[in-house]
C-alpha cells in the first residue's frame, strides 16, 4: 500500500509543488493521477520511489516511510517508468538495455537471461532483441522503456504520461496491457492528462489542481463532474458532453464510454419497440 | 569587470589585491546578487584553498600564497560579476553591435540559453536511472566512473535530438535568409554606461600608477616549507657538495 | 490555382530501406482548413517537411514527384526562402523559443529576413494580439505554460506572412485544455487571414469542428481524402485513425443495425442521437 499522509513539498526557491496532500492507493488498485501541468502529479509519484522527499508529512510504502530507504531499494518494489524513453536508453542492444537494472538490483546472471527473454516476449521486441535502442522509432522505444522497468517485476507500477505522443492503435495495444498488468494483482498508478484513455479503462481518479487532491473517485463519478474536471483543466470525456446534452430524454450521467452508450441507447430503443409493440395490442 | 581583471592580474602584493578583491563588494551590492555571488565564491574556495596549498608546498612564503589565492578570487569574483549582471542576449547583442559574425553571437547566446534547459534533463536522467536501480555513491573509483555512462550517453543523445529539433526551427525562421540582418532591438548607451567606462579608467589608471611607482608593504611571516629540488636534471650540481 | 499541389511526390531518406512517402498527390485551396491524420510512420511528417524545402535540404534523400505551395515550385528552393510562403510550427514549444524575451523571439524570424525595423514592430504587434500573448511579451519563454509557449511560437512563425500555415501535431505536449484553445487559435486566425492550414493531429475530437477536408495516410500514401464526415468511416477505424468518440459510438450503433448519420463533434451527435430516439 502506498500511503501519502499530509505531504507538503517546494522545490528549491519554489512554491508548495503540493500542499498538506492525502491520499492512500491500496495494492492492486488501479489508479488515475489527473491535472493540468503542474498540478503536482509528477512531483507526488517521485515521492513514491523516493526520489523526493516530502518536507513535511509522510509517505509509506509496503508500511516504511520512504524517508528510510534508499531510491534503489524503494525501486524494488515501486516501478517508475518516465515519460521520455530517450532519457534513459544507453545501451548497445535492447536486451542489455533490459539487463541493466537486473543487474544493479544483484540478480544472478541466469535469473537475468531468463527474465529479460520473458519480458521481451511478453512485450513482442523478440525482433529487436539485438538491435540498438536508438534505431527503433519512437513508439518501439516507449515500449522498451517499460519493458526496462517490468523486467524486475515491481509489485507497484507507476507511468507518467504513457500516452503521449502515441496513435490510437498504440494506444489501445497500451490499455490492454495495463488491464493484463491490473489482473494480475499489480498496483497500476498512471499519471496522465488523457481523458478519453481514462474512460476508457475506467481506473479510480485522483484529481489534482495545484497541488492538492480536489477529486477522488471512480471514474464514472469524477468525469462526469463538470466543475471539477474545469479547475483542473481537463475536459469532460464526448460521451460524457453527449450524455449530458440528452438528460432530458433520461441519458444516464454516468456514461463516459462509447460501448456503455450504445449498450443505453440500443436498450432504450428496444424499450420503445416493445412498448409501442404493447400500445399497438391493446 | 575589465579594470578589476586587469588589476588583478598585475599585482602580487596581498594588500593590492585584497584592495582589488574589496572594491567588488559594493558593486555586488549595488547589482543585488549578493547571495548568488556568495554561493559562487563558496563554491570557488575550495580552488582558492589548493592554489594556496599548492604555493605552500613548492615553498612559497605565507602570506604570499595567501596573496595568490586572493588574486585567484578576485579574478573569478570580476567574472562571476559580470555574468551575473550581463543578460545573454544583451551580451549576444553587443556583440552584433561590434560586427561580430552573426552565428558566433547567436550560438554565444543559445549556448547560455540552453545551459538551464540542460541541467533540467541531467537531473531527470540521473532520475529515471536511479529509478533502475543506478546507485552513483557506491562503488570504488572505477565503479562509479562507470556509473555515469547510463547518464552520460542519454544526456549526450538528447542534447543531439534536441539541437535537430532547433535547426529545423531555425530553418523554419529563415535563419540564414540574408546576410543584411535587422535588429529590432539595439543597445543603447546610457549615462550609467558612461559613468562605469569612466570610473573603470580611473580605477585602471589609479592601478598603473601604483604598481610602478608606489612600494607597496610586503609582510613576510617566515611560515615557509623548504624549497623541494627536483630529482635533479643537473647532475653536476649535486656532484659539486 | 491552389495554395500546395502536389503530384505523385514521394520520398525516401537516405539510408532507408523503403520510401517513407509514395505517390502522393493532393491538391489544398487557398484557406482550406485541412486535418492530416493517420497511425505513426504513416509519412504524415514527411509530407509535411516537403512543403517547407526541409526535404531535401535537412533530411537528404530521394525526392521525386512535383510540388508547388503557394504557386512556387519547391524544387530547388530552400526553407530559408520558402519561409516566407510556408510557417512551420513544430511539436515541442520549448526547442522552437530562441529569444529571452516573448517579443523579442517573435521577431526572431523578421530579424532574419532583413525586414525593415518600422515593419517589423508592427507585425510583430499584430501577431502578438493575434494570438493574445500581448501581455506576456516581456516574460522569457522558460516562465510560460506550454500552451503559451506554442502561441509564441505560432506568433513567431505568424509575423512572417506566410500564407501556408503547416503545424505538425502542435497540441502533443499540451493538456486538453490549453489544447482545444490553441487550436480554436489557429481556426480562427485560418478563418480571419484566410491562412491556408494544414494540420498534423491524432486528437481528431478538438479539430474536427473546423476542418475543411480530412486527409488519412497510411504507410506511405493518401487513402482518404474529403470531408470529416466523409473519412471517418469503417476504412478510417480499421487503419488505425482515431475517431472521435462520438463517430465510434455512431459506428457501434450502425453495427448494430441502426440507421444513423456520421456525427463528427458533440453538437452534431446530440442533434443526431436525438433525433433518434424521438423517433
Amino acid at each position: 500500500m502506498i500511503s501519502v499522509e499530509n505531504v507538503t513539498f517546494h522545490y528549491p526557491d519554489g512554491p508548495d509543488v503540493l500542499q498538506d496532500t492525502n491520499l492512500e492507493i491500496r495494492d492492486g488498485e488501479f489508479v488515475a493521477i489527473m491535472g493540468e501541468n503542474g498540478a503536482g502529479k509528477t512531483t507526488l509519484v517521485k515521492m513514491f520511489n523516493g526520489l523526493l522527499k516530502p518536507d513535511k508529512g509522510t509517505i509509506t510504502v509496503d508500511g516504511i516511510d520512504t524517508r528510510k530507504k534508499s531510491v534503489a531499494q524503494l525501486s524494488r518494489d515501486v516501478g517508475l517508468i518516465f515519460q521520455n524513453p530517450d532519457n534513459q536508453l544507453f545501451a548497445e542492444t535492447v536486451a542489455q538495455e533490459l539487463a541493466f537494472s537486473l543487474r544493479n538490483f544483484g540478480f544472478a546472471e541466469d535469473v537475468i537471461e531468463r527474465r529479460v527473454t520473458s519480458i521481451i516476449n511478453t512485450l513482442d521486441l523478440e525482433r529487436y532483441e539485438k538491435s540498438s535502442p536508438f534505431v527503433l522509432s519512437g513508439g518501439e522505444r516507449k515500449r522498451v522503456a517499460l519493458a526496462a522497468i517490468l523486467v524486475w517485476d515491481p509489485k507497484h507500477v507507476i507511468m507518467d504520461e504513457p500516452t503521449i505522443g502515441q496513435d490510437y492503435l498504440q494506444k489501445d495495444r497500451l490499455r490492454n496491457f495495463i488491464m493484463q498488468l491490473v489482473s494480475q494483482g499489480k498496483t497500476i498508478v498512471i499519471v496522465t492528462h488523457d481523458v478519453e484513455f481514462v474512460a476508457e479503462c475506467k481506473p479510480r481518479v485522483v484529481l489534482l489542481s495545484h497541488g492538492k487532491v480536489i477529486g477522488d473517485g471512480s471514474a464514472t463519478t469524477i468525469l462526469t463532474n463538470s466543475a471539477l474536471v474545469e479547475q483542473a483543466s481537463l475536459v469532460l470525456p464526448q460521451i460524457s458532453t453527449l450524455m449530458k446534452n440528452l438528460a432530458d430524454l433520461g441519458a444516464p450521467s454516468d456514461i463516459i464510454d462509447a460501448y456503455s452508450a450504445k449498450d443505453f441507447v440500443v436498450a432504450r430503443m428496444r424499450e420503445k419497440v416493445e412498448s409501442r409493440a404493447r400500445s399497438l395490442k391493446s | 569587470m575589465l579594470g578589476f581583471f586587469v588589476s588583478a592580474l598585475m599585482f602580487t602584493n596581498i594588500f593590492a589585491l585584497l584592495v582589488v578583491f574589496v572594491m567588488q563588494v559594493p558593486i555586488v551590492l549595488v547589482a543585488k546578487t549578493v547571495k548568488r555571488w556568495l554561493q559562487s565564491m563558496r563554491g570557488v574556495l575550495i580552488y582558492g584553498g589548493f592554489i594556496f596549498i599548492m604555493n605552500m608546498i613548492f615553498g612559497t612564503q605565507f602570506v604570499q600564497a595567501i596573496a595568490f589565492s586572493i588574486r585567484f578570487l578576485a579574478v573569478v569574483s570580476a567574472f562571476s560579476l559580470f555574468f551575473m549582471t550581463t543578460s545573454a542576449d544583451d551580451l549576444g547583442l553587443a556583440l552584433e553591435q561590434i560586427h561580430a559574425p552573426y552565428s558566433i553571437a547567436f550560438t554565444f547566446t543559445t549556448a547560455v540559453r540552453l545551459v538551464p534547459t540542460m541541467a533540467i534533463d541531467a537531473q531527470t536522467v540521473v532520475d529515471a536511472q536511479r529509478s533502475r536501480g543506478l546507485e552513483l555513491d557506491k562503488g570504488n573509483f572505477m565503479k562509479r566512473i562507470r556509473n555515469y555512462v547510463p547518464i552520460l550517453i542519454p544526456l549526450i543523445i538528447s542534447a543531439i535530438r534536441r539541437s535537430v529539433e532547433l535547426a529545423e526551427a531555425l530553418e523554419a525562421r529563415a535563419f540564414g535568409a540574408t546576410e543584411k540582418r535587422t535588429s529590432i532591438v539595439t543597445l543603447k548607451m546610457r549615462l550609467s554606461d558612461y559613468v562605469v567606462i569612466i570610473a573603470t579608467l580611473i580605477g585602471l589608471g589609479f592601478a598603473v600608477y601604483v604598481y610602478l611607482h608606489v612600494p607597496l608593504p610586503n609582510p613576510v611571516i617566515p611560515i615557509q616549507l623548504p624549497r623541494i629540488s627536483w630529482p635533479s636534471l643537473h647532475t653536476s650540481r649535486i656532484d659539486q657538495t | 490555382m491552389a495554395a500546395i499541389s502536389a503530384r505523385n511526390l514521394s520520398f525516401k531518406y537516405a539510408g532507408a530501406e523503403s520510401p517513407s512517402m509514395e505517390n502522393v498527390s493532393i491538391s489544398i485551396e487557398k484557406g482550406e482548413f485541412v486535418i492530416l491524420t493517420g497511425p505513426s510512420g504513416c509519412g504524415k511528417t514527411t509530407l509535411c517537411r516537403c512543403l517547407n524545402g526541409l526535404i531535401p535540404n535537412f533530411y537528404s534523400g530521394e525526392l521525386t514527384g512535383d510540388l508547388e505551395v503557394d504557386g512556387v515550385n519547391v524544387s530547388g528552393k530552400t526553407t530559408a526562402e520558402l519561409a516566407s510562403h510556408v510557417g512551420f510550427v513544430f511539436q515541442n514549444p520549448e526547442n522552437q523559443l530562441f529569444s529571452l524575451s516573448v517579443e523579442r523571439d517573435v521577431g526572431f524570424g523578421l530579424e532574419n529576413m532583413g525586414v525593415p525595423r518600422e515593419e517589423a514592430i508592427e507585425r510583430i504587434q499584430w501577431a502578438m494580439r493575434a494570438t493574445g500573448i500581448f501581455n506576456l511579451r516581456e516574460k522569457a519563454p522558460y516562465e510560460l505554460s506550454g500552451g503559451q509557449q506554442q502561441r509564441a511560437a505560432i506568433a513567431g512563425i505568424l509575423a512572417m506572412r506566410p500564407s501556408i500555415l503547416v503545424l505538425d501535431e502542435p497540441t502533443s505536449f499540451l493538456d486538453p485544455k490549453s489544447a482545444e484553445e490553441i487550436i480554436a487559435v489557429i481556426a480562427k486566425l485560418s478563418h480571419d487571414i484566410r491562412l491556408t492550414t494544414l494540420l498534423v493531429e491524432h486528437r481528431l475530437d478538438i479539430v474536427s469542428r473546423y476542418a475543411n477536408r480530412v486527409i488519412v495516410m497510411d504507410r506511405g500514401k493518401v487513402e482518404l481524402n474529403g470531408t470529416p464526415s466523409e473519412v471517418y468511416n469503417d476504412r478510417a477505424r480499421l487503419i488505425g485513425v482515431g475517431l472521435p468518440r462520438v463517430t465510434m459510438l455512431f459506428h457501434l450503433l450502425r453495427t448494430a443495425g441502426f440507421d444513423v448519420a456520421n456525427p463528427i463533434n458533440v453538437e452534431q451527435a446530440s442533434d443526431d442521437l436525438r433525433r433518434l430516439l424521438t423517433k
